[in-house]
Parts: C-alpha cells; sequence; structure tokens
C-alpha cells in the first residue's frame, strides 16, 4: 500500500469525513486521493485559516474534520489555533508539508521551517514528525489521540518521508 | 435602522433556528436579545463566522444561518468562492452590511465605499444573492428560510451601535450546548 492510500485509509477508518486542504507539491498525491474518496467530502479552502473555520462547523456539526496544509499555515493560523480550536476544546488533525527541510531546493521555504517546531510548542500542539516512510504507521494511533483529547495535533511531513521532491 | 435594530426585528424570524453569531457587536447583541442553546457565539477569530456556518451547514441537515458583517467578510474574502462552490442548500449567510467596523468604533469599511459584496458574491458564483434595505431583513430572511436554497443576504444598514455587556459564557459551554441541540434535533 502506498503513503498515499494509508493516509486515505486511516482517515476513512478513523471515520474523518470532512477534510479541507491547501495545497502542496508534497501533498498533491494525497489531495488526489482524498478527492477520489466517496466517504470524504473534500472541501479545498483559500487559505488555512478559513479551512479551520470550516473544520470548527463540521466538527459542531458532527463530522470528523481534519485540515491538509504547509507549515507556512503555522503562521497564518496562529490566532485561530488559539481563539477557535483550542479555546472551544475542538480536535483537528493537520496533517502538515514541512517545508525548508532537508532535500528542499526552495531557500524561503527554509525561513518558516526553523520556526515551525516553535511555533507548535509555544501553542503546545501535541507533534508528530514523520521522517521515514515507515513513520506512517503511527498515523492510526494520532488521529484516535487527537479524537480522543479534542486538540488540534501537527503532523509534520518532511522531504524525506515523501522520497524528495 | 442600526443592526441591533434589524436584529431584534429577526428573532422571531430566526429564534428557531441555529445561528452562528460573528465576533464582537453581533454575538453580543443576540446573546443580550435572545441567548439560547442554539446560538453559537464567536467571541474570538473575526472573519471565520462564514466558514464556520458552512461547515455546519455541510455536515447535517438543519438550516442554519450566519449572522455576519461586512468588515469580516472583507476580512475573510476567499469565503465566498468557497461557498459559491460547495452548496449547502440549509445554509443562509446574513451579511449585515453597516459599512463600518462596528465593534472597534464604527471606522469606515470598503464596502461603505466603492465595493459591493453584493457583486463580490455573485462574481464568486453565489447563485442566490439578495441586497436589501434594513426596513425588508425581516421579509427576505422569512422567504429565504422557505426557498430550501443557500442564499446570501446583504442587508444594507445604518452604522451605529448600542450598549451591551460582554459574554462571559464559557467557551466550551457555547460549544457543547449548541452541539448538544443540534444533535437532540438531528435524531
Amino acid at each position: 500500500m502506498s503513503v498515499d492510500d494509508k493516509i486515505v485509509a486511516d482517515l476513512v477508518n478513523n471515520k474523518v469525513e470532512f477534510v479541507t486542504t491547501v495545497p502542496c507539491k508534497q501533498l498533491a498525491g494525497v489531495i488526489d486521493k482524498i478527492d477520489a474518496e466517496e466517504q470524504i467530502y473534500h472541501i479545498p479552502s483559500n487559505k488555512e485559516d478559513e479551512g479551520m473555520g470550516l473544520c470548527a462547523g463540521a466538527f459542531m456539526g458532527g463530522k470528523r474534520p481534519a485540515i491538509i496544509m504547509q507549515n507556512t499555515a503555522i503562521g497564518v493560523t496562529i490566532n485561530t489555533l488559539v481563539t477557535l480550536t483550542q479555546y472551544y476544546r475542538m480536535p483537528l488533525p493537520m496533517l502538515i508539508s514541512y517545508r525548508g527541510e532537508l532535500g528542499e531546493p526552495v531557500a524561503c521555504q527554509v525561513e518558516m521551517a526553523v520556526h515551525t517546531k516553535a511555533l507548535l510548542a509555544q501553542l503546545n500542539i501535541p507533534t508528530y514528525h514523520f521522517h521515514r516512510e515507515e513513520d506512517v504507521n503511527e498515523l492510526d494511533a494520532i488521529l484516535k489521540h487527537t479524537f480522543m483529547c479534542n486538540k488540534p495535533v501537527a503532523i509534520l511531513t518532511d522531504a524525506s518521508f515523501w522520497n524528495g521532491y | 435602522m442600526i443592526r441591533s435594530e434589524v436584529l431584534k426585528q429577526l428573532i422571531p424570524v430566526i429564534s428557531d433556528h441555529f445561528v452562528v453569531c460573528n465576533i464582537g457587536l453581533p454575538s453580543q447583541e443576540m446573546h443580550m436579545l435572545d441567548d439560547q442553546a442554539t446560538n453559537f457565539y464567536m467571541l474570538g477569530t473575526m472573519g471565520l463566522a462564514s466558514s464556520i456556518g458552512l461547515g455546519l451547514a455541510l455536515a447535517q441537515k438543519q438550516k442554519v444561518i450566519s449572522i455576519d458583517g461586512d468588515g469580516s467578510v472583507l476580512t475573510n474574502l476567499g469565503t465566498l468562492p468557497t461557498i459559491a462552490n460547495n452548496v449547502a442548500d440549509n445554509f443562509i449567510l446574513l451579511i449585515v452590511d453597516n459599512g463600518s467596523y462596528g465593534s472597534t468604533g464604527d471606522q469606515p469599511t470598503y464596502a461603505g465605499k466603492k465595493t459591493s459584496l453584493t457583486a463580490v458574491a455573485k462574481a464568486c458564483g453565489c447563485d442566490h444573492v439578495i441586497e436589501c434595505a434594513a426596513e425588508d431583513t425581516v421579509q427576505v430572511m422569512q422567504d429565504a428560510l422557505a426557498g430550501d436554497k443557500m442564499t446570501i443576504i446583504v442587508c444594507k444598514c445604518e452604522s451605529g451601535n448600542v450598549k451591551v455587556p460582554v459574554i462571559t459564557m464559557d467557551p466550551v459551554v457555547i460549544r457543547d450546548r449548541f452541539m448538544t441541540k443540534l444533535q437532540e434535533r438531528n435524531a
């Protein structure tokens, strides 16, 4: 089973039925598969804080949500994470492409990469880092953990995990 | 007619429905006028009332009304294409357009100048966009609720505020009682 198929299967098995995405080259394959998965409503958003608003609504409406985005979005969404997702105690798995790590060809991406884990730590967001392909085997447990504790949870997936760019 | 008068007139029509109330004065006015479990008060996060409302409407079948403002829609303008392309016929977005940032001291917005949110919403692909005078909002809302079509109402009203207390209710209580009522209604 490919990494993309495994991620989508874990989302479906954990009853995640509402997924919003902001695209990234690394995440293109998994986003395509989410779009094709009949048990998931895929709603692309124009900005990640908008996506977190959609996810908050879906959760209150009884559907388990998730967001797929780049790590640059941490800079965009801090206010939303703090005053909506965390303040109202809502679960939100965040599958994040961790741009700016080893293998990164675009220098500017490193500028946000150096702040990513520090910001997540400052926000007390449980953070998991997928570096090797087999790390994907933790996703099922991470999703269960997220919906158990009603918190936003970050899953950083770097270039090595995706086998380069 | 100012926003608080529009909301007061709307209450008999929307009280029975699930309402997402925008941050600041819209939430505080709804809380003061008609506090109940079917109201979701935003205590922060400017701009996301329409996104929360759309997510709610897509996830279940009860009607959802988001009470938004022109300033907040301008903050999250990307919401309009998302709404247009993800039709939820149980969703009504009411934009109370007073041409100002009411909660922060009535500074003018661009919606009160050259920018028409009605035209923007239509250009984004929203199929049912109705602009109305403040005095006609109750009738337009009644028609939208009866119409079973996703509708965006742009209510043009005057700028101005009344004194209202802040909401001290815990956010988890607001969220929990809202979800409990919604589950009951959907059962």
